[in-house]
């Protein structure tokens, strides 16, 4: 094979490289730029301040969904963050616990499970016992998803942090619980805090398993107990529907998701670097 | 007069951004002789040698200045393909490098496979021909096809050797090839050496001044960047001109 | 309270805590596996577990339920959407790492890793309102015109050209998943040691020849775990595929067609389903779907250590 041959392949594959990234970027800016084009002109005062207009009339807002993924991911990352953060803090340490094993493995495959599987597991444990559809059965369904996204986080952090500073507790007499309340855990803050921002940010955007489980609900409330909406199960609705104003609101919607999520991503990273 | 030596360079200089890392050094290569680049460490010895293959091209915030010559010709001129002076010139790095995925054949046979050599008999060939001359062949002979990975560290040093010498180079540079190594493999590279340079020109870049006094012809004594001598080997390590040469060679400091 | 209470007490109701707690994220999952089985139990006693995955009618109206058509579109368009995603996700990672200047590598990657973080039903409402009229208006109608005038016969196996179908479905699949195997393999490839690529270029290799030979070997691994968390991501994404799909659970006969899979028949019919069969063979689906997103874990895990302890590393 002469050397022109040899660079002859070398620009092909320099070419089919750019060309198989320009194939990844162009559609990111479609999509990105259709969301922002579509979903600004959405954005107005009505759309925060107004609850949801009957079908076909126009007008009308988002109100109860905005609240609803409020609460309904609040209750989620909250019920996430206690067993996550606890299992992370078992897994990094104490490390010899006959539990690790399973631990791990458990959030491994749970990290890797389609989330509609939440969402069934959620309406049998929750909805079906309750009788009712419900906010808190959405948060559960979403806190299976953030559950190990948390553990994760929390487990590589607290192994960054030095022995040192767990000795260093040790040996002023500290007890053991005390050492990781009070010194490991806040040295990891930063990390943790990624950690909840991630899962925050997975969670915020899931539909799937809200389906049958929050379910959706035209009116305010603030009763987790109740039916509830969020944001990406009102833009389902809204975008499967025939009414143009609906899929205006659909792309408003598109795009507060969109931005509250990169800002969530965004504060995970910085949270990292301090 | 050019082409008088294998390679020679000419007011080579290196930079790092802006740090002068080598600074317009001119230094013969003699022909099927060993020569020894000798300095602490930064002084700019391992810079020199990758410019001599043009290794430094795969970085861009190095910038090199100076003529490299081949056989007369420079490298760096512009219609010259850095592909093709990395075939003539190889390298042996201080760390074994064996790639991991391949076995000890194909690690061997690597260099041909780039160049489209497939048959079979004539890679076996010169596989044979490069594991013997890196004193290697008779170590591994029984398991060419087993991962390269498996190999002592020494073994995998000659396996880089052997590596580099498959496909026939004018000019072999060896960046502290036996710093990683145990004294009894250091050995064995070390006798290797001698018998190489019937075949090979050898330019060595080592810490060890022991090393460069056992197995080299000619040395070059580096500090800050500059040349400070070169000469033959014993007349440097017996005779040397320029005091800092000798402060450092008696080890007063460096 | 005197020390040793405060001591060991504290100890142990601290360490209790925890172990209990955790305790409850490993029975979370053992409950995710339980609910899902005897959630479905009844649809698979009524039908047979082989029944239940090779029928290939699924009729609510009749109370016959076969899970073949959605399982079939499930791996078809994960299939195909791993297929046309995987080279472009090589590309963007060998870019990102081999090719791009300093300036431009942060700020692809950042792109890339916001497209993973873009929710699947904004992916579903730009499919619906931008890729499906392109789709049918580009590809559809112009084939559907000419099968009309040169083979009739071909009509049938077109589908009604509507932009809606598993081509769609595909497509927008395709896209979710590039940034998943691409972020991984970018991962793996930036792990690859310089010395590795220097030991190859000092053998007089071109650029290509380093990455093919040398960079793309070493991150095999890495590559293939991406490629796996890409599949599973593809199996279980819901939303975007049920926008885009056109919902039928008739055997999927066209690309161009509708079709379901596991997750979006889930979505699609979960909510309507008025009686006990009906509602627990959605289920026994979803276990299905389990047990396939396990089976990929476990084998991605298999393979990924076979991978590390061929290349011997330290």
């Amino acid at each position: 094979m002469n050397l022109r041959r040899r660079y002859l392949r070398d620009r092909v594959m320099q070419g089919l490289v750019y060309l198989g990234t320009l194939a990844v970027l162009l559609p990111l800016f479609f999509i990105l730029y259709y969301v922002f084009v579509q979903g600004i002109g959405a954005l107005d005062l009505a759309f925060f301040t107004r609850p949801p207009a009957p079908p076909g009339e126009g007008g009308g807002g988002m109100l109860p969904a905005i609240v609803g993924s409020l609460v309904v991911d609040l209750i989620a990352l909250a019920l996430a963050a206690v067993f996550g953060v606890a299992a992370g803090v078992l897994l990094a340490e104490y490390p010899d616990h006959p539990l690790n094993p399973f631990l791990h493995l458990v959030s491994d495959v749970m990290a890797g499970l389609p989330a509609i599987l939440m969402g069934l597991v959620a309406f049998v444990l929750v909805v079906k016992p309750m009788g009712h559809f419900s906010g808190l059965s959405g948060a559960v369904a979403l806190a299976l998803i953030m559950v190990p996204i948390i553990t994760r986080a929390t487990e590589g952090v607290l192994k960054l942090i030095p022995w040192e500073i767990t000795e260093a507790g040790l040996a002023l007499g500290l007890p053991r619980w005390r050492v990781i309340l009070s010194l490991v855990l806040p040295a990891a803050r930063g990390g943790i805090l990624t950690g909840l921002m991630l899962a925050l940010a997975r969670g915020a955007g899931e539909a799937a398993p809200l389906l049958f489980t929050a379910f959706g609900n035209p009116f305010l409330t603030l009763n987790p107990l109740e039916p509830m909406d969020t944001l990406p199960l009102k833009l389902y609705v809204y975008a499967i529907s025939p009414y143009e104003d609906w899929h205006r609101q659909a792309w408003g919607a598109a795009l507060l998701l969109a931005a509250a999520i990169m800002v969530a991503n965004y504060l995970a990273r910085r949270a990292t670097r301090s | 007069m050019e082409g008088r030596y294998r390679m020679e360079t000419q007011r080579l200089s290196v930079y790092y951004g802006k740090h002068h890392g080598v600074r317009g050094v001119s230094l013969p290569v003699h022909d099927r002789k060993i020569t020894a680049l000798i300095g602490p460490s930064g002084c700019g010895k391992t810079t020199f040698l990758r410019a001599l293959n043009r290794m430094h091209d795969l970085n861009p915030i190095v910038r090199v200045e100076g003529r490299v010559l081949l056989d007369g010709e420079d490298v760096y001129a512009p219609e010259v393909d850095p592909v093709v002076v990395r075939r003539r010139v190889g390298m042996v790095f201080q760390r074994p490098t064996p790639f991991p995925t391949m076995s000890i054949f194909e690690n061997v046979v690597a260099g041909l496979r780039l160049v489209g050599v497939r048959d079979r008999k004539r890679l076996m060939e010169a596989a044979e021909r490069a594991l013997r001359m890196a004193a290697l062949w008779d170590e591994v002979k029984d398991r060419l096809h087993q991962p390269a990975v498996g190999l002592s560290g020494g073994q995998q040093q000659r396996l880089s050797i052997a590596r580099a010498l498959a496909v026939e180079p004018e000019v072999l540079l060896m960046d502290e090839p036996t710093s990683a190594l145990d004294p009894i493999s250091t050995q064995a590279i070390e006798d290797l050496l001698a018998t190489l340079k019937d075949e090979v020109t050898i330019v060595i870049v080592t810490h060890n001044m022991q090393q460069a006094a056992r197995v080299s012809d000619y040395t070059a004594f580096f500090l800050d960047g500059e040349l400070v001598e070169f000469d033959r080997t014993e007349k440097i390590f017996t005779n040397p001109k320029d005091p800092r040469t000798e402060a450092y060679i008696t080890g007063r400091f460096g | 309270m005197p020390g040793w209470l405060y001591r060991r007490l504290g100890d142990r109701l601290f360490s209790a805590l925890v172990v209990g707690l955790a305790l409850g994220v490993v029975l979370a999952a053992l409950a995710i596996v339980w609910v899902l089985y005897q959630g479905g139990r009844e649809a698979l006693h009524t039908f047979g577990f082989l029944g239940f995955l090779t029928g290939s009618r699924w009729d609510a109206v009749r109370g016959e339920f076969g899970a073949w058509p959605p399982l079939l579109g499930t791996l078809l368009t994960s299939a195909a959407a791993l297929f046309l995603a995987f080279f472009p996700a090589l590309s963007a990672a060998l870019f990102v790492v081999e090719f791009a200047p300093r300036a431009l590598k942060g700020a692809v990657a950042y792109l890339i890793d916001l497209l993973a973080a873009l929710p699947s039903v904004v992916y579903g409402l730009w499919g619906i309102f931008v890729l499906v009229p392109l789709v049918r208006e580009r590809v559809e109608l112009p084939l559907f015109t000419w099968a009309a005038a040169h083979a009739p016969g071909l009509l049938a196996f077109l589908g009604p050209p509507t932009g809606i179908g598993m081509l769609s479905a595909i497509l927008v699949l395709a896209l979710m998943i590039v940034p998943y195997a691409s972020a991984l393999a970018r991962d793996a490839l930036a792990l690859v040691p310089q010395s590795q690529r220097e030991a190859m270029y000092a053998l007089g290799a071109t650029r290509w020849e380093v990455i093919r030979r040398v960079v793309i070997p070493y991150a095999r691994a890495g590559i293939f775990s991406g490629v796996v968390l890409a599949l599973a991501r593809a199996l279980g994404e819901t939303m975007a595929v049920t926008m885009l799909i056109g919902n039928s659970v008739n055997l999927p006969y066209t690309l161009f067609g509708p079709a379901a899979t596991m997750a979006s028949l889930i979505a699609n019919e979960f909510t309507e389903a008025e009686d006990d069969l009906h509602l627990s063979a959605l289920i026994a689906v979803g276990f299905v779907l389990l047990l396939i997103a396990l089976a990929t874990n476990l084998v991605a895990a298999w393979v990924l250590r076979r991978m590390s302890l061929g290349e011997g590393r330290k």
